[in-house]
């Protein structure tokens, strides 16, 4: 093991981070404006890559596929939202089941749209390549993936710090009651921060699709270390999903290289811990 | 509840149990490990049920325990040749012992979180066991799992499924009536109060984190316990068995029979079984049945179908003011 393995194995890790922050972002910001436990995030990652896939059949376009798949899972968290999580009210446990029944309706719906094989998303042949860097054979399309990482987090980043509505969703999350209070129209927020959440959770599932492929089960695969993302980094925090997710990457590729028998557990084991610690995560808001 | 209520729910419990026993071994082999399976997963989904229905603690990691049970069965069998004879019980009591243990560590982590964060530590620390059980391939044999070799054989040949049915039956009614019994004591009448009003329980002066801990540790003892009667039943053990949705079917069943009842988890139980292996060679759309139930119930039956005679009992009550008000409204006119 040189420095060439560290070197790669960061690098993929870093990458792989870089697709958990996308999915992670959006739930860390529903948990944050909602605290709903949303188990149905992982199904919205793997619908995403199912549209993406029909929009690639019928029109051999993946640049179109990214933002059909985005918008169309987008509406379908909207009116998640809008038509049965709303009325709902607060109740954790309801919400986790409602959330679950949904994932197993759309788990079903799509075994039966799309059948039970394995798919593959392939990029166009321009990130096909590989870049050199030092001596280091880098698959251009994790940097790519990168490159989308930070330029999403840039962008949340800009609109939750520096615009009115990224105020009002800051103080939503703090305290939604207090933010009702000085006529903040909470419903709407989490409204929008669903669809967002299920936006890019879509995004992440195209974009993912090219190298974990697109088959069932996979859903309820990335739904846990998603929360693991979430969990470390803390819950409703941009910035925590960000280190959340860099952590999560890093510790699943070298975990996988390094021990691979206990290399889940090193990755749940931290989340428990910190959770029964600090359960906001390391850099939640309070 | 009047004791009256309580002694008809009581003989009614008795009455199914009584008609489970003697008409299920006259169906079909299929009805027979349906049922068979059904209830060695209840001890499971009503080991969930004292912690989520009595103690107000919502866990989405209880495979884990199931997990423990099963493996531990698993392993001895196919690596010592151990508890496929009299040394079945043995096995059974180790089951208990690793359920119970797994939970002792668990729950130190698990038992000060509330609410949503319990939901959240409960689901990381199931992901951990089945990270190691997916994983540790030298130990739980990674994603194909491990073929248990034969069923035990005691005087009784378990393979023989009437036989192993009763046997299930059984430690299933037993472990019912242990239930039953701590969940009216007066312990379990406290973890009510807590479930109710924690604050007003450490106010009088009750250790709520003790008694939480307690009934985490006990229902993990009763998890493995299933895990040992599953592993027997399905003939195999893999991750699939500690795997999130697992513990989300465990929930799911709880609540569709009716958190709080015990009973209600082994309905549930039949309920989801009987669709998942009957409906699915009939239909193949019997995921959308199960999904549909799953949001039917939670919108329109939050306290589950245990629910039901209670609720059309009020109706009954509101419709029965609801005549005597317009009777003495026409007395008055």
């Amino acid at each position: 093991m040189d420095t060439r393995f560290w070197l790669i194995q960061t690098f993929n890790g870093v990458s792989y981070g870089a697709l958990l922050f996308l999915v992670g972002s959006g739930l860390s910001l529903i948990f944050g404006v909602m605290r709903i436990v949303n188990l149905a995030h992982g199904s919205y990652f793997l619908l995403g890559g199912y549209v993406a896939l029909s929009v690639i059949w019928a029109t051999g376009s993946w640049l179109l596929a990214l933002p059909v798949a985005a918008m169309a899972v987008a509406v379908l968290g909207l009116v998640m939202e809008r038509v049965f999580l709303r009325p709902l009210g607060f109740d954790p446990l309801r919400q986790v089941l409602l959330t679950v029944g949904f994932a197993f309706l759309l788990q079903q719906a799509a075994l039966d749209i799309w059948s039970g094989n394995n798919f593959d998303i392939s990029p166009p042949a321009a990130l096909t390549r590989s870049v050199v860097l030092g001596g280091l054979y880098l698959p251009l399309y994790r940097v790519f993936m990168i490159a989308v990482a930070l330029a999403i987090g840039l962008a949340l980043w800009l609109t939750m710090e520096k615009t009115r509505l990224g105020a009002t969703i800051r103080a939503t999350v703090d305290d939604a009651q207090m933010a009702r209070g000085v006529g903040i129209d909470t419903s709407f927020i989490s409204m929008l921060i669903f669809a967002l959440g299920a936006f890019l959770a879509a995004l992440g599932g195209v974009i993912g699709g090219a190298f974990l492929g697109i088959y069932p089960g996979l859903d309820f695969e990335m739904l846990p270390i998603v929360f693991a993302v979430v969990i470390i980094g803390g819950m409703g925090s941009l910035g925590g999903a960000a280190i959340g997710a860099l952590l999560v990457g890093l510790a699943d590729n070298f975990g996988k290289a390094l021990f691979p028998e206990v290399s889940y557990f090193t990755l749940y084991a931290p989340m428990a811990l910190i959770l029964a610690v600090k359960p906001t995560g390391l850099f939640g808001r309070e | 509840m009047s004791m009256a209520g309580t002694r008809v729910k009581v003989l009614a419990v008795v009455a199914a149990l009584a008609a489970i026993a003697l008409i299920v071994p006259h169906t079909g082999s299929f009805v027979i490990l349906l049922a068979t399976r059904a209830l060695a997963f209840s001890i499971l989904v009503m080991s969930l049920d004292i912690l989520l229905g009595y103690t107000g603690l919502a866990s989405l990691g209880q495979a884990a325990y199931l997990g423990i049970g099963a493996y531990t069965t698993a392993i001895l069998a196919t690596r010592y040749q151990f508890g496929l004879g009299y040394d079945f019980w043995l096995v059974i009591v180790l089951g208990m012992l690793g359920g119970a243990l797994l939970a002792v560590l668990f729950g130190m982590l698990a038992i000060r979180a509330t609410g949503v964060y319990f939901l959240m530590i409960t689901l990381a620390l199931g992901q951990c066991v089945w990270g190691l059980a997916y994983r540790w391939n030298s130990l739980t044999g990674g994603d194909n799992g491990i073929n248990l070799p034969q069923r035990p054989k005691f005087g009784i040949d378990l393979a023989d499924e009437v036989t192993f049915f009763y046997v299930v039956l059984s430690i299933f009614t037993i472990s019912l009536l242990i239930m039953y019994t701590l969940v009216r004591s007066p312990f379990g009448r406290s973890l009510v109060g807590i479930r109710e009003r924690e604050l007003r329980m450490k106010i009088l002066g009750y250790n709520t984190w003790l008694h939480k801990y307690l009934a985490f540790v006990i229902a993990g003892g009763f998890g493995g316990l299933a895990g040992v009667l599953w592993a027997h039943t399905a003939g195999i053990v893999s991750p699939e068995n500690v795997v999130l949705t697992t513990s989300v079917d465990a929930l799911l069943m709880a609540v569709l029979g009716g958190a709080g009842t015990l009973v209600g988890g082994v309905i549930g139980a039949m309920i989801v079984f009987g669709l998942r292996e009957y409906l699915s060679t009939l239909v193949p759309w019997w995921q959308y049945a199960l999904g549909a139930v799953y949001v039917l119930t939670i919108f329109y039956l939050p306290t589950g179908l245990m629910g039901i005679p209670e609720r059309i009992r009020r109706r009954r009550a509101l419709l029965g003011n609801r005549r005597d008000s317009k009777e003495l409204a026409s007395v008055a006119s």
